[in-house]
Formats: structure tokens, C-alpha cells, sequence
């Protein structure tokens, strides 16, 4: 479903990703990991092109991402995205914040547009937060709004860029289980974590990123209690 | 030296047309020059080179020049030069106003953009909206609280500037001032009735001003904002 090939990605002289090869199929759930500064989020931001690729290509669902004939807008509308700091619109209520992009994209009637959100808040377990405005919410309440809005374009793929970093601990679970029950849906998704636990419950596969370089991928069983690589050994050995 | 502010009655005809020259120069230039301003401080931030460097050029140059210099220019030379002959002090001095204007709040648009956190543009872009969507839904709404106050410091500034246009020969309140003090060989009343014109119109838009200001720079939650027309000093906090 995702392709990626010889991704390489530099601002100016420094290189950050030094050709990363990789293949996402459906329904399958990737986690990142790697230390900070390895290009694990760089990598996640060239999918959707949200960095300019410097070399190599990005397919989604054989549409090539990077070509300049491409509608990007396109493409983006199938491809979700969740940011470490939520990115919710501050000047738009919760309900505004997940039907603008229906109704100013998809050109859906509004109506039709606020059942889907109401639908979408019931799922992430905030029905009574419609009407409130983000500053009123906390940020495991924001990050799950932030999941609902991504959720309303109906993509088929999820982006979650380190979704729990910027979060108090006791957050981290409430948004952890929105994420396992998209998972158990069938959502395809690439989540770019910390969580090694959410990870190893979770992931189909997990990808392990150092230095601008893909080390090492396998199922969870094959990277955490068998890792094969000596900086994959390094790297978890200092985290777990 | 005796001070007689009763012999300026005589000119209060005089210094009213003043005021509404002032005002209506101020009010044109001011409202024609924002909107302009919103254009090129867009196509400053633009990324096209050819849509950059002419806004950029425009705004350096009108920033960069005296105004009076810009009045003249306008006045004696474009404006002649293009239709043949003068269409009056009010068009010229209007045009040289909003152009002046519209350089400083190009700025001020670019700066109140640029302040957005750059996530507020990924997460409308992620979601597949095109840049000029983004920009009218998501980025405009919020950095224009952000503009509020450096477009009021705006408005005080030009109508104060507006002054200038006195150079040729535009009927405002300093023009009334000069007249009178030629006719009466008086300078202390008329000059000091002109200070306090301004004073009076500019107190005006502080108290406009403020007012917007409090509506638009405290929270979004409407809820929590201030009512129109409050005369409690604190805001409700829910006790």
C-alpha cells in the first residue's frame, strides 16, 4: 500500500535520511522507533510530503507521492495525520475542528458532516466536548480530538507522529487505547513512538531508525527479545 | 501677549471642514491601504520569486521614503502624468495615504503570520486542504488577533501623518490652522486649536481601539470574552 524507495531527505548540507527502502501493506500497523535526531519523524513527514523529498520516491497505493503531476491535496486527503503537539484549531470548537476539512474538501453537507463528528467523538470517548474550544481541554483530550479530526476525511492511512510525547503520563493510556482500537479496526498505520510497550502489543512490524538508516525491521517478538543488529541491541538496551 | 481663543470662532467653519478632511483622508487611506497591505504581505510570504521581489521592492521602497516626499511625488507628478491633469488634493493625498499605509501593514500581516506556530499550517495542509484554503480558514483568523494592536499603532500613525498633506494645499485641520494664523497674525490660538483636534481624534481611535483589542485578544472560548458593553472590570469567572 506504501511504498517507499531510496528516500532520501537533506536540509542543505546535512543529510537526515540516507535512503530508507521499506513497503507498508493494508491493514498493517508500523512502529518507529529510534533515538531522537535518528530521521524517524522525517521519515513519517515525507509520506505525506509535508518535507520536500530530496531523492528516491514515496508510493501511496501506486501513486507516485513526490511527482510533480501529482495532486498532493489528493493525496493528503487519504492520508491522516496526528501531531505530537495535536495542532487543533484554537479558534474553531471541537465540532468545527473535525467537520471543516468534510465540508470545505469533501464538499459534504454540513449536516451530514456533524453526524460523522459526533459519530467520531463517541469513538474516542468525548460525545460531551463538542462545543468546547481546545484551551478548555487537556492533552490527552486534545490529542484525541486531534485523532477524530484526521479520522473525519476517512483516510486510509494513519500518521502518528510521537502522538504521546507531549503528554502528561496519565494521558498517555486514554490515547494509547483510541489508537488500539483503530488498530483493531483494521486501520493501516505507521506510529512513530516512544511506547515500546504499545508498541510490542500492538505493531505488526517494527522499524528500527539510527543515524538517517533503516538497521533493522521484524515483528515485535523478533526486535525486542531478539534483536540482531548491534545498534538495535545498543539502542534498547539503553531504554529497556 | 494676550491669548484670545475667541477670535478663532470666526474660523469655525474653517477647522470643521478641517476635521472632516482629516477623518476622510484617514478613514480612506486607512481602510484602502489595510486591504492592499493584506495582498502584499501575502506576496511577501509567497514562495514564486516574481510574486515575492515586486512586493518586497514595493514595500521597502514605500517604507523606505518620506511620506511627504511619496505626497509630493503623487500629487505633482503620477497622478498628472496619468490622467493629464490633477484630480484634486483629496484623490492625491488619499492614494499617497493608502499606498504609505499599505506598505507598513504588509508588514504587519507578514509578522502576524510568521508568529503562527508552523503546526497550525501542517495540520490544515495534512488534512489536504490547499495552501489558499489554509490560509483563509485556519492561519488569517488567528494571526488578525495578533494584528490588532500594531493596526491600531497604524491608524494613530497615519491620521497624525496625514498632517502632511498639507503641502498641497488639501483643507485639513492643519491647513485651517495655517490659514487662520496668516489672516489674524496670530500663531499661539489657531496652532494650539490644531493640537488639540488631533488629540481629540486620536483619543477616538485609542478608545476604538481598545475596545477591539479586548474583544479579539482574550481567549476564543466566546464564553469567556467580554461583553460588548461591560462595565465590570473582571471578567466573569464562572463564581
Amino acid at each position: 500500500m506504501i511504498k517507499v524507495e531510496g528516500l532520501v531527505k537533506s536540509y542543505g548540507e546535512l543529510e537526515v535520511l540516507k535512503g530508507i527502502d521499506y513497503e507498508v501493506k493494508e491493514k498493517e500497523v508500523i512502529c518507529v522507533i529510534g533515538a531522537s535526531g535518528s530521521g524517524k519523524s522525517t521519515f513519517l513527514r515525507c509520506i505525506n510530503l509535508l518535507e520536500e523529498i530530496t531523492d528516491g520516491s514515496v508510493y501511496i497505493e501506486d501513486v507516485k507521492v513526490n511527482d510533480p503531476k501529482t495532486d498532493i491535496n489528493q493525496i493528503r486527503t487519504d492520508v491522516g495525520m496526528v501531531f505530537q503537539q495535536f495542532n487543533l484549531f484554537p479558534h474553531m470548537n471541537v465540532l468545527s475542528n473535525i467537520t471543516i476539512s468534510p465540508i470545505k474538501i469533501r464538499k459534504m453537507p454540513e449536516k451530514e458532516a456533524e453526524e460523522l463528528a459526533y459519530e467520531l467523538l463517541k469513538k474516542v470517548g468525548l460525545s460531551d466536548k463538542a462545543m468546547n474550544y481546545p484551551e478548555q481541554l487537556s492533552g490527552g483530550q486534545m490529542q484525541r480530538v486531534a485523532i477524530a479530526r484526521a479520522l473525519a476525511m476517512k483516510p486510509k492511512v494513519m500518521l502518528f507522529d510521537e502522538p504521546t510525547s507531549a503528554l502528561d503520563p496519565e494521558m498517555v493510556k486514554e490515547v494509547l487505547d483510541v489508537m488500539k482500537q483503530l488498530a483493531k479496526e483494521g486501520m493501516t498505520m505507521i506510529v512513530v513512538t516512544h511506547e515500546m510497550g504499545f508498541a510490542r502489543e500492538v505493531a505488526d512490524r517494527v522499524v528500527f531508525i539510527d543515524g538517517g538508516y533503516l538497521v533493522e525491521e521484524g515483528t515485535p517478538e523478533e526486535i525486542f527479545s531478539n534483536p540482531k543488529n548491534e545498534r538495535t541491541k545498543a539502542f534498547l538496551g539503553k531504554i529497556l | 501677549m494676550s491669548i484670545r481663543f475667541d477670535i478663532l470662532w470666526n474660523y469655525k467653519d474653517l477647522f470643521i471642514r478641517g476635521i472632516w478632511i482629516t477623518l476622510g483622508l484617514t478613514i480612506v487611506g486607512y481602510t484602502c491601504g489595510v486591504l492592499l497591505g493584506l495582498l502584499f504581505g501575502l506576496g511577501r510570504l509567497s514562495k514564486k520569486k516574481w510574486v515575492h521581489y515586486p512586493c518586497k521592492w514595493y514595500i521597502d521602497f514605500f517604507r523606505g521614503t518620506p511620506l511627504l516626499v511619496q505626497i509630493l511625488l503623487i500629487h505633482l507628478a503620477v497622478i498628472p502624468t496619468i490622467f493629464g491633469h490633477s484630480l484634486g488634493f483629496f484623490v492625491s493625498g488619499a492614494i499617497a495615504l493608502m499606498l504609505n499605509c499599505s506598505a507598513y501593514s504588509a508588514e504587519i500581516f507578514r509578522a502576524g503570520i510568521q508568529s503562527l506556530d508552523k503546526g497550525q499550517m501542517e495540520a490544515a495542509r495534512s488534512l489536504g486542504m490547499p495552501h489558499g484554503l489554509a490560509m483563509k480558514q485556519i492561519i488569517l483568523p488567528q494571526a488578525f488577533r495578533r494584528m490588532v494592536p500594531p493596526l491600531g499603532n497604524e491608524l494613530i500613525a497615519l491620521l497624525k501623518d496625514s498632517s502632511l498633506v498639507t503641502v498641497i494645499a488639501a483643507t485639513d485641520i492643519l491647513y485651517a490652522a495655517k490659514v487662520v494664523a496668516g489672516a489674524s497674525f496670530r500663531v499661539w490660538e489657531p496652532y494650539i486649536l490644531a493640537a488639540i483636534l488631533y488629540l481629540m481624534l486620536t483619543w477616538v481611535c485609542t478608545k476604538i481601539i481598545a475596545y477591539v483589542e479586548k474583544r479579539f485578544s482574550t481567549s476564543y472560548v466566546p464564553s469567556k470574552r467580554p461583553k460588548a458593553f461591560s462595565f465590570s472590570r473582571t471578567i466573569s469567572d464562572g463564581r
